[in-house]
């Protein structure tokens, strides 16, 4: 069993973001890269299939700032093969990275494919179901476990408010991950500097970046934030009835 | 080529999702800028009846075995069909479990752009879309000629339609070769509350005084029908159970609402429900920290607030 | 003339026998004793030579003094009467067979004859009493007393083990005297009042007559001898061979500062996994083990949960490196017990056997963290660790948001020289009900006209609790920035909030053998006041009480500045009954408070609360690190002493009095 997993990086939300003089992008001077959380849950969940009933793991991303010690981390964690995509990926979309990844996983001919569920900074859909695309395979995202019998998976996908539905997929398949059966585990930081020892990363070029079906942004803001919270006056009647419009307004009431 | 904007209803169990409605608020003001027809299209196998409740200018309605149950498979399938024939000015989808698994891949197959976490459209027709944790708002042209948009809750209303709307009757393509089935559903657990997956937690804090008074917080819960959580000092003196303790010793939370009642905003409690969406404090301290992070918060007296709160919980019902 | 009448009564062939018995009993205890040493040997090297005098100077305080056995009373005087009385009876015997087996042999003469032997009767007639005595406080105390420490058994078989030696060792002491008072009832010679014990004994049996005092004699004599090499063969078998493995394990104790941890075990993963990756020294250790409890009783980790004791650590390990078929984690030590520690370290103070605990403790950790095997909470701090240098998970260019609004603006020591460079610590700078305090630090440091810096964003959590967790390779990493950002700058002096800050820095950086001079600011304090540069305007003569912080206090000796300053402010000092290095631990170190707390009865912070609590009129509880201002400010809520007692750190009692 040869599972793929593509993962990104994302902006670190505990940096505080601030928006490019241009007006339309992140500023990246101050950008702190992490990995995706729900990609994380991606690696740890095709190491815990490896675990479980044997098979290979291949991690692989785009060059980016730490790139290298998230592919060790992984290879310490257990993945047998570590990937890094290199190029010009500045302008790049969630569209061109799919298909650089779709040129890649034809290539490598993995039995399944885990991608993280979304990221938090997709503007142009999400990379799970558009590699699917691209490589005609069946995508089913949210999920939360699964079990791999003969040339199937069997899912369970999440929906709103805990409803689980259990989906039977053909291989091979792309799933979006949602959170792995166990959260990811810790490396230490001797293991991965052990794996530095012996893991390769094997690089490859993309020469050209497709950006079609990407999305323009004309401009990026930041939405007002109160510094403190925004008081509610008057009597307990007054207060309620504000209170009730706010959950109202969140659809939660 | 049309300016209608489709919508494509989430249902599950027979059920219309609240995403549904609030996706078809966005596109009528959409189509206020555009000036189509807004357009429900429903899919799934003797679920007409659902078209009763939206408030669309008519419905789309598939009807085929395989669309029974949602698939990305065969909803993909019946959509791109639909799609290329009528080719809408966009068609909205649930930023879910459900929208999220098939507007990329119709995206991919169609080569029309799709556009993410879109919170709102602006009054000429702009998306804006909610992103980085929902700290960066990204504005743009609707793609042309057919934009595929995936929904975030928050931007609209979720209203029902006043009357039934017209429903098409659409024959479905053939939806062969599938290759994703349903097995089962499985129903949550009910049996022990997980505060980590409520959608609402009315909090309390030392301010509650004692454990008499829980029943106060525990009432309104029940109107809401959502659960309550507390600070430590609660648990501690068994106030109330440790499952339902929220911060660093406790679980960390990130509901749409979180009501804190009497809970000062020590940094230890704050680690674990930060991330709430929106987070409203009762605190008769104006200077608690609590302020800090709270989006609402008001002074009044916890005491005379909560039983006036939940009746008119109950009323609003 | 009186003269040793040895072997009366006795038959040539007894005599041959005990000759016999003799030479078996010291093949069995060689053999017995090379067994143990053994297997210390299969453990890993370690160095532990070197300071010889140093080494013998401490056998003598610990072992013939019994200094550190004596710190409690009871206990203490029962175990160094059976130590002296056994001792000397055992110096007699051997006196006595040198004296027929030596010197009557080979040269025809005897020593033990005149006064001089008079002398030697009394002193071991006397002195056996000791023994006597030591026995009778043990017997009554185990099964008397009964106290906790002595009751749990995570290996069943040693209750019988205790109850042994006690019966081996008061059987040999009283059939002793009983051969001595029956010999004497026989013999009467007229020094007999030199033994008065023993005389007394006779006394008894002169009724009896003779013969049957003399077949009494020889019956009671041979079973003294059968126990004696009994007890002397058991020796390596059995608890009395911590008579052999306590000196040796205070003659090998590390004497490197208490603060440094050994390095971790880096062959065939980080830490301890199996038995075998111990050093020789830790497996000595196991084997010292005498089961007395001290550490149980002092042990915050025992005291809030009853999840970890040392002591049945110590006694798992032990009976595990004998047994095979085990897994040393899971099987015999569960990871609950080894994350219950907070390397407080009242642990290892206390040992009589100079045990150290906590290294063993931290290198099992090491193997759990090599797994990945640990709670969420504290994955997750090492993470935020990993990534921003801290454990709050806040961005590095949030480290020294506290500074806004200071005034004058806080130097940065990147760019200018200081004299001291504030290493101002993850809790004093994020922790957002400490920030305030740290303020008040910046604003004490100024009115002083001190020239300090700080290292701004460039400074990362320094790494003491992350290396006691376990958490080898990350230390490093921390250690490797901070000492970067460090060399860049150009300062005299560190000082420290955080006491672990103070611990890692001065006691596990490297520094290139370039050490600068590093202070924890109750230090700096104290010497400022001293130098006259901190001059108070007021006497706050309020009546508090002080908590000496782990790392500050029994880690590195810090005692008594803060004591000073508290003074200095012109408040009264009362003690805790636990102070000074027998205090008892907030219960957050080790890095205890990134981890879930389990089922905790009372946390150690409570009953610290509570002991300060009992103390009559006391206002304030004072510390002087950052951690424990929140475990503390949170302790007083919980116990719901909020109202009574006001937990303040000391830089707010030098602020306030100013
Ligand atoms: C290591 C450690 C871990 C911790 N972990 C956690 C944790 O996981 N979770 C947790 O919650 N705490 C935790 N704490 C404790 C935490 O620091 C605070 O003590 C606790 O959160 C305070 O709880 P509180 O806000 O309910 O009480 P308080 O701080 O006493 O606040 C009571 C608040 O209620 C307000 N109030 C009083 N009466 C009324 C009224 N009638 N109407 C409206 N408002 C009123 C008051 O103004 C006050 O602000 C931890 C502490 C430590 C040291
Ligand atoms: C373990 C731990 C975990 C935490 N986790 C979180 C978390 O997940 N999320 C979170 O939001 N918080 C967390 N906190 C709390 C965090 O440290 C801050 O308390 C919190 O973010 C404050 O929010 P703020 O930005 O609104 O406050 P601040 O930025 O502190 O704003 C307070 C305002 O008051 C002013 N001010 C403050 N002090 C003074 C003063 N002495 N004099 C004059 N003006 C002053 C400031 O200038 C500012 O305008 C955590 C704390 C701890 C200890
Ligand atoms: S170091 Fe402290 S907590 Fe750990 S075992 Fe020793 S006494 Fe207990
Ligand atoms: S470890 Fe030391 S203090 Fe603890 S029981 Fe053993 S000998 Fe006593």
């Amino acid at each position: 069993m040869k599972i793929a997993v593509p993962v990104k990086f994302v902006p670190d939300l505990v940096e505080e973001l601030t928006i490019d003089s241009g007006g339309t992008a992140l500023d990246t001077s101050w950008l702190r890269l992490i990995i995706n959380e729900f990609d994380d849950h991606a690696v740890e969940q095709a190491i815990l299939l490896k675990e479980r009933g044997g098979g290979q793991v291949i991690v692989a991303m785009s060059e980016a700032e730490g790139a290298d010690d998230f592919l060790f981390a992984s290879a310490a964690k257990g993945a047998d093969q570590l990937i890094k995509l290199t190029g010009d990926f500045s302008a790049s979309n969630n569209h061109a990275l799919a298909r650089a990844y779709a040129d890649l996983l034809k290539e490598l001919q993995p039995d399944l494919i885990l991608t993280g569920v979304q990221a938090h900074n997709d503007l142009d859909g999400s990379v799970g179901p558009l590699l699917a695309e691209y490589l005609g395979m069946p995508y089913v995202g949210y999920v939360s476990g699964l079990t791999v019998a003969g040339d199937k998976v069997t899912v369970r996908k999440e929906y709103a408010g805990g409803l689980i539905a259990e989906m039977e997929v053909n291989l091979p398949a792309v799933l979006g991950i949602q959170a792995a059966e166990q959260p990811p585990r810790y490396v230490a930081y001797s293991k991965i500097r052990q794996v530095m020892g012996t893991a390769k990363i094997e690089e490859r070029v993309v020469a050209d970046l497709d950006l079609s079906g990407g999305i323009t942004v004309s401009r990026m803001f930041q939405p007002e934030v109160a510094e403190r919270a925004t008081m509610i006056e008057g009597s307990p009647e007054e207060v309620a009835d504000k209170i009730i419009g706010i959950l109202k307004e969140l659809g939660t009431l | 080529m049309s300016q209608d904007i489709f919508v494509v209803v989430e249902h599950l169990r027979e059920q219309v999702a609240d995403i549904s409605h609030v996706m078809l608020a966005g596109a009528r003001q959409l189509s206020g800028s555009t000036g189509g027809k807004v357009m429900a299209v429903l899919l799934g196998q003797n679920t007409q009846g659902l078209a009763n409740s939206l408030a669309a200018d008519g419905v789309l309605y598939v009807d085929h075995p395989s669309l029974a149950e949602f698939t990305s498979d065969a909803y993909q399938l019946a959509l791109a069909g639909l799609i290329q024939e009528r080719s809408p000015r966009a068609v909205i989808f649930g930023h879910s479990s459900i929208g999220m698994d098939i507007a990329s891949g119709l995206s991919a197959k169609l080569g029309f752009p799709v556009v993410s976490s879109c919170r709102n459209f602006t009054a000429d027709g702009k998306f804006v879309s909610q992103i980085c944790g929902g700290k960066i708002m990204a504005e743009g042209e609707l793609p042309a000629p057919t934009a595929l948009v995936t929904m975030v809750p928050g931007g609209y209303k979720a209203e029902e339609g006043n009357q039934p709307p017209a429903v098409e009757t659409i024959a479905a393509p053939a939806l062969d070769n599938l290759r994703i089935s349903i097995k089962q559903y499985i129903e949550p657990d009910t049996s022990d509350v997980d505060i980590s997956k409520e959608a609402v937690l009315v909090s309390v804090g030392r301010g509650i005084q004692n454990k008499d008074n829980i029943e106060l917080a525990t009432e309104l819960a029940e109107a809401l029908g959502c659960a309550v959580s507390a600070s430590r000092p609660v648990v501690d003196q068994g106030w109330m159970p440790t499952t339902r303790l929220v911060g660093k010793s406790g679980k960390r939370v990130k509901p749409k609402i979180y009501l804190a009642l009497g809970i000062s905003g020590a940094p230890e409690h704050v680690e674990g429900m930060s991330d709430s969406q929106v987070i409203i404090a009762v605190n008769t301290d104006s200077n608690a920290p609590i302020y800090n992070i709270a989006k609402y918060g008001t002074t009044v007296d916890m005491f005379d607030l909560l039983p006036v709160l939940t009746d008119k919980v109950k009323q609003a019902k | 003339m009186p003269i040793r009448d040895t072997f009366w009564n006795i038959p040539h062939w007894a005599e041959i026998a005990q000759y016999v018995a003799a030479f078996l009993t010291m093949a069995i205890f060689v053999a017995g004793v090379v067994r143990r040493v053994l297997r210390w040997r299969q453990g890993r090297a370690e160095k532990r030579s070197g300071n010889f005098w140093q080494r013998i100077w401490s056998l003598v305080i610990q072992v013939f003094a019994q200094r550190r056995t004596l710190d409690e009373t009871f206990p203490g005087i029962m175990h160094f009467s059976i130590f002296w009385g056994m001792l000397v009876l055992a110096i007699g015997t051997a006196f006595a067979t040198v004296d027929w087996d030596v010197t009557h042999l080979f040269f025809g003469f005897q020593i033990l004859t005149g006064w001089f032997y008079i002398v030697f009767e009394l002193m071991l007639d006397i002195l056996g009493l000791l023994a006597v005595l030591g026995l009778g406080m043990a017997i009554q105390r185990r099964y008397g007393t009964r106290p906790a420490r002595l009751q749990n058994f995570p290996v069943k078989k040693l209750a019988g083990d205790d109850l042994y030696v006690l019966v081996m060792l008061s059987f040999i002491v009283l059939s002793g005297y009983l051969t001595e008072g029956l010999r004497l009832a026989v013999t009467q010679p007229p020094w007999a009042v030199w033994s008065p014990i023993g005389n007394a004994i006779a006394a008894f049996f002169l009724s009896l007559g003779d013969p049957t005092n003399q077949t009494l004699h020889l019956v009671i004599w041979s079973l003294h001898i059968l126990t004696a090499f009994g007890a002397l063969l058991s020796i390596p078998f059995t608890k009395l061979f911590h008579i052999l493995s306590v000196p040796t394990n205070i003659y090998f104790r590390s004497l490197e500062p208490a603060g440094k941890l050994p390095a971790a075990n880096m062959e065939n993963g980080a830490g301890v996994k199996e038995w075998k990756q111990f050093t020789w020294k830790q497996l000595l250790d196991f084997e010292s083990c005498t089961r007395c409890g001290r550490c149980q009783d002092v042990c915050p980790a025992y005291a809030s949960s009853q999840i970890l004791s040392p002591r049945n650590m110590m006694v798992k390990l032990d009976a595990h490196i004998w047994n095979n078929g085990h897994a040393l984690h899971g099987d015999v030590i569960s990871a609950d017990e080894l994350w219950a520690c907070t390397t407080c370290r009242a642990c290892v103070q206390v040992c009589p056997a100079f045990i150290d605990h906590v290294t063993t403790f931290v290198d099992m950790r090491r193997h759990l963290v090599d797994q990945g095997s640990m709670d969420k909470m504290l994955q997750d701090a090492l993470a935020n660790l990993g990534r921003y240098g801290n454990s709050f998970g806040q961005s590095e260019r949030m480290r020294a948001k506290w500074t806004q609004g200071v005034q004058p603006a806080v130097k940065d020591a990147r760019r200018e020289a200081v004299e001291y460079l504030w290493f101002v610590g993850d809790y004093a700078s994020y922790s957002a009900t400490l920030t305030d305090i740290t303020r008040k630090t910046a604003d004490v440091f100024q009115k002083t006209g001190l020239n300090f810096g700080i290292l701004f964003d460039a400074e990362r959590n320094a790494g003491n609790d992350v290396r006691r967790v376990g958490e080898e390779g990350l230390f490093e990493m921390l250690a490797d920035k901070n000492s970067q950002a460090l060399a860049k700058c150009k300062f005299e002096t560190i000082v420290t909030t955080d006491p672990h800050t103070y611990n890692t820095l001065k006691n596990e950086y490297a520094w290139n053998g370039n050490r600068p001079n590093i202070l924890h600011y109750a230090e700096l304090l104290d010497q400022l006041i001293a130098s006259g540069r901190i001059k108070f305007s007021k006497k706050l003569g309020y009546k508090v009480t002080y908590h000496d912080p782990c790392y500050l206090g029994r880690y590195n000796g810090i005692y008594d500045a803060p004591r000073r300053v508290i003074e200095a402010t012109g408040c009264e000092l009362v003690e805790m009954p636990r102070n000074r290095d027998c205090a008892f631990c907030c219960g957050a170190g080790g890095g205890r408070i990134w981890m879930d707390e389990k089922d905790v009865k009372e946390r150690p912070s409570e009953s610290r609360i509570r002991e300060a609590i009992a103390l009559a009129g006391v206002q304030a509880f004072v510390v002087a690190c950052p951690k424990d201002l929140t475990m503390y400010r949170d302790a007083v809520k919980t116990t719901g002493n909020e109202k009574d007692m006001l937990v303040k750190d000391l830089i707010e009692l030098v602020y306030e009095a100013l």
